[in-house]
């Protein structure tokens, strides 16, 4: 290995770990989003919304993210829906991870014990109280494991940007590899930046996993 | 107003090249699941070890692949190898190295999980009534097992399928490569047909994961 390279590299992969990172963000932050909102439609059985959820939910499961991005960045456009690469990159991976993000907070939510909330209404709670301040937080410490494999996940996921032309960390390594065959070089770089983004992330996880299996357990 | 290319499908073999496309990825998937469930099951019960050894090792493992993307794997597997051992690995095997080395793990911690989430009394009971080592893993704990494990490994089949598309990345010719040689052989007659061949390549994988995760999602309830 030339470290003379890796130098010379170093910038390049530092600008296509921002991107990464800045659109895998987003894009999470989405994924919560839709989650939260579809888990709620899902917990309070809201009609025809519900339905819809469902639906989403099997599709977007059931599909690879690669596809989704090539239908939402090359078939869309054909019918005048035309967005950017960094917006197509969010938006799919805001689409996705929502799907998955519905079922962690859904499960969450239905996982808290429903004396819980009979308890709750009983102490003279209205319903939204009961949702927002005893509902909520217990299903939150629950789904946390969940959510934190979903993140995960998603950053992985990250990685088939480089096939709608974003500059992300595949794209560069393949983008050099093809230009200067540096290919091991090129490889120790894209390894060691996944692990600059994931490895935080995953040890991050594990302590908040378990402080919420102790606030679970504190009773 | 070009049509939106649908009929771009029904020229000529196309919708065929495209379903053997399709079918590219789910061979490599289906023979990569069932050699990761075999070692899978082996890994697994190794992961339930009380070895300091064996377990910081298949720790290490399973962190490797739980953290790196696929894709990376398939990149230093199917560049790496040429340059480090000058290796000429076809992009076929690479895939298959790489969904193997991935599902093995995946499916040891599917079957670790399954093992430790019998419960302890299952073990002390069966003990109880007399049964001896091998009558109490094997009528006991193994059917239990079994019954967790399957939908979880049925999951793994899809998770598996909507990976090998990353295949296209390293050269195999699968549904979506296929899939853009018809878009752009029919550039001029069908401007508009990357619409109608994109979703029916949506189409397609949902077609075939949707009914694998209905089973496994109705296993687990008939079971649980």
């Amino acid at each position: 290995m030339d470290v003379e390279v890796l130098k010379t590299y170093l910038p390049l992969y530092n600008e296509a770990i921002l991107l990464t990172i800045r659109i895998g963000w987003l894009g999470i932050l989405a994924a919560f989003a839709i989650g939260l909102l579809g888990a709620v439609i899902q917990y309070f059985r809201i009609p025809i919304l519900k339905r819809i959820t469902a639906v989403y939910i099997e599709v977007f499961r059931n599909t690879p993210l690669l596809v989704q991005l090539f239908f939402i960045y090359f078939a869309l456009p054909k019918i005048g829906l035309r967005i950017s690469a960094e917006a197509c990159g969010i938006l799919g991976l805001g689409l996705i991870g929502g799907a998955y993000m519905i079922e962690t907070v859904r499960s969450g939510l239905e996982s808290v014990d429903r004396i819980q909330s009979e308890s709750a209404l009983s102490l003279g709670m209205t319903r939204g109280q009961v949702f927002f301040y005893i509902i909520l937080p217990q299903a939150f410490s629950i789904s946390i494991p969940g959510v934190v494999a979903n993140v995960i996940f998603l950053l992985k996921e990250t990685s088939v940007f480089s096939t709608i032309s974003l500059m992300d960390l595949m794209f560069t390594a393949k983008d050099l590899i093809g230009m200067y065959a540096k290919t091991i070089e090129c490889l120790f770089l894209l390894v060691v930046y996944y692990l600059i983004m994931l490895l935080p992330v995953s040890i991050v996880g594990t302590i908040v996993e378990r402080r919420a299996r102790y606030a679970q357990f504190g009773d | 107003m070009h049509s939106l290319g649908i009929d771009v499908l029904f020229k000529g073999t196309n919708m065929i090249r495209l379903l053997k496309g399709l079918w590219v990825s789910v061979e490599i998937s289906l023979v990569s699941v069932v050699i990761s469930i075999v070692l899978g099951l082996v890994v697994g019960v190794l992961m339930t070890s009380q070895n300091r050894g064996i377990k910081a090792v298949l720790r290490l493992y399973l962190e490797t692949v739980r953290i790196m993307p696929q894709m990376v794997l398939l990149f230093i597997v199917y560049f790496g190898s040429t340059r480090v051992f000058g290796l000429n690995i076809s992009a076929e095997l690479s895939a298959l190295i790489v969904f193997v080395f991935w599902g093995t793990a995946e499916m040891g911690d599917l079957v670790r999980g399954s093992i430790k989430s019998i419960a302890r009394i299952q073990y002390e009971s069966a003990y109880a009534l007399g049964l001896n080592k091998f009558q109490v893993h094997y009528y006991i704990i193994f059917p239990q097992t079994l019954r967790r494990l399957i939908p979880l490994s049925i999951n793994l089949v899809t998770r598996m399928i909507k990976t090998t598309s990353l295949v296209m990345m390293i050269g195999i010719v699968e549904v979506l490569k296929v899939a853009q040689q018809i878009i752009e052989a029919n550039r001029r007659s069908s401007p508009n047909a990357a619409f109608g061949v994109f979703a029916v390549v949506f189409l397609l994988y949902f077609v075939v994961c949707w009914p694998v995760s209905r089973l496994a999602a109705s296993l687990e309830k008939r079971w649980a």
